[in-house]
């Protein structure tokens, strides 16, 4: 069976527009590397976009998001050194500018306090669960293509509590593996994969609007 | 018209606690969310994998259950893999004002690496 979601984060990169024009990748890095002014402008507006992107998924205030981009971009550009081209400078400046805004986003709750209640499975007595079933879900690609769906499924990402929302958006959408992850804020792998099987029951039940029929 | 009702009534789910009991190779449904995480990670011992596709076979829920969470999982993923979604075309100008001149302090001082 090919894995669901290992491996497979959807923004594991922060590439630059392929039709801007200016130097090319390898030259990019060297003009870094000599301190180059023009280099570095380049590089800030060539990643800055995505560096934004990303860093406002995990804040929510726009100028927490402006810093951590900041914050990022300069620290690669220090660090650019140390880039050794082993994957495109994009994915290399995306986890640098995430490490900058779990900076940001503070340290992960041990014991979130923050509830879930009411967005886990139900249970009988007997161990049994007790599921809603939908008989008329449209397709992925067909609820993709209403505008409603996609400020649905962020405002159920960003109304998780911090504790869930941060497990889920590395895992799921930044691409990091569980360990990576764990490490990323300072858990362990099965704290960690606790954390996102509830984030990801949580955000399931939050988007069953969407698949009783498709209309919110 | 209402697409939601429980995808096993009382009676089913009472026949299939009963199944539990007498069963216990037959892991319940709650032991089977335990499963999930890494069933979808492909993470899961032959055997396990096994009595979690077996569970799957005789529980409706939990067919259901499994593949709404699927089915958030990628639509999630999707949502912020799209790559219609909003990318600012210009950074803002603090920003490349304001790495330009951490630059320039870096260069002016010596014990900056």
């Amino acid at each position: 069976m090919v894995p669901l979601t290992r491996g497979s984060g959807a923004a594991q990169t922060a590439q630059p527009p392929p039709s801007r024009p200016g130097l090319a990748e390898a030259d990019l890095v060297e003009g870094l590397k000599t301190s180059d002014d023009r280099a570095a402008e380049q590089f800030v507006r060539d990643y800055g976009p995505a560096a934004l992107r990303v860093a406002r998924r995990f804040l929510e205030s726009e100028d927490d998001a402006e810093d951590a981009a900041q914050e990022g971009l300069i620290q690669a550009i220090r660090a650019i050194g140390s880039f050794r081209g082993d994957s495109a400078l994009g994915t290399w400046v995306h986890r640098i500018v995430v490490n900058a805004a779990l900076k940001r986003v503070g340290a992960i709750e041990r014991d979130p306090t923050s509830s879930l209640e009411g967005m886990m499975p139900v249970f009988d007595r007997n161990d049994c669960r007790i599921e809603p079933l939908h008989t008329l879900v449209p397709p992925v690609d067909v609820l993709l293509e209403r505008r409603e769906t996609r400020a649905f499924v962020r405002q159920s990402i960003q109304s998780l509590p911090q504790g869930y929302r941060v497990p889920i958006l590395l895992r799921d959408i930044e691409g990091y593996s569980t360990r990576e992850a764990a490490e990323a804020i300072g858990l362990s792998e099965g704290a960690l994969k606790v954390r996102l099987h509830r984030a990801r029951a949580a955000l399931k039940k939050a988007l069953e609007p969407l698949f009783k029929g498709g209309h919110l | 018209m209402s697409h939601d009702h429980r995808a096993t009534g009382d009676f089913g789910r009472a026949v299939r606690g009963i199944m539990f009991k007498l069963l216990p190779f037959v892991m319940t449904c709650r032991e089977f969310e335990g499963f999930i995480l890494d069933y979808l990670d492909d993470r899961l011992s032959t055997k396990a994998r096994w009595l979690f596709r077996l569970h799957l076979l005789f529980c409706r829920d939990c067919r259901a259950y499994l593949a709404a969470y699927r089915r958030s999982v990628r639509l999630n993923q999707a949502v912020f893999s799209d790559p219609g979604a909003p990318l600012p075309e210009e950074v803002p100008g603090g920003l490349v004002k304001a790495v330009l001149a951490a630059r320039s302090v870096d260069a002016d001082d010596p014990d900056v690496d």
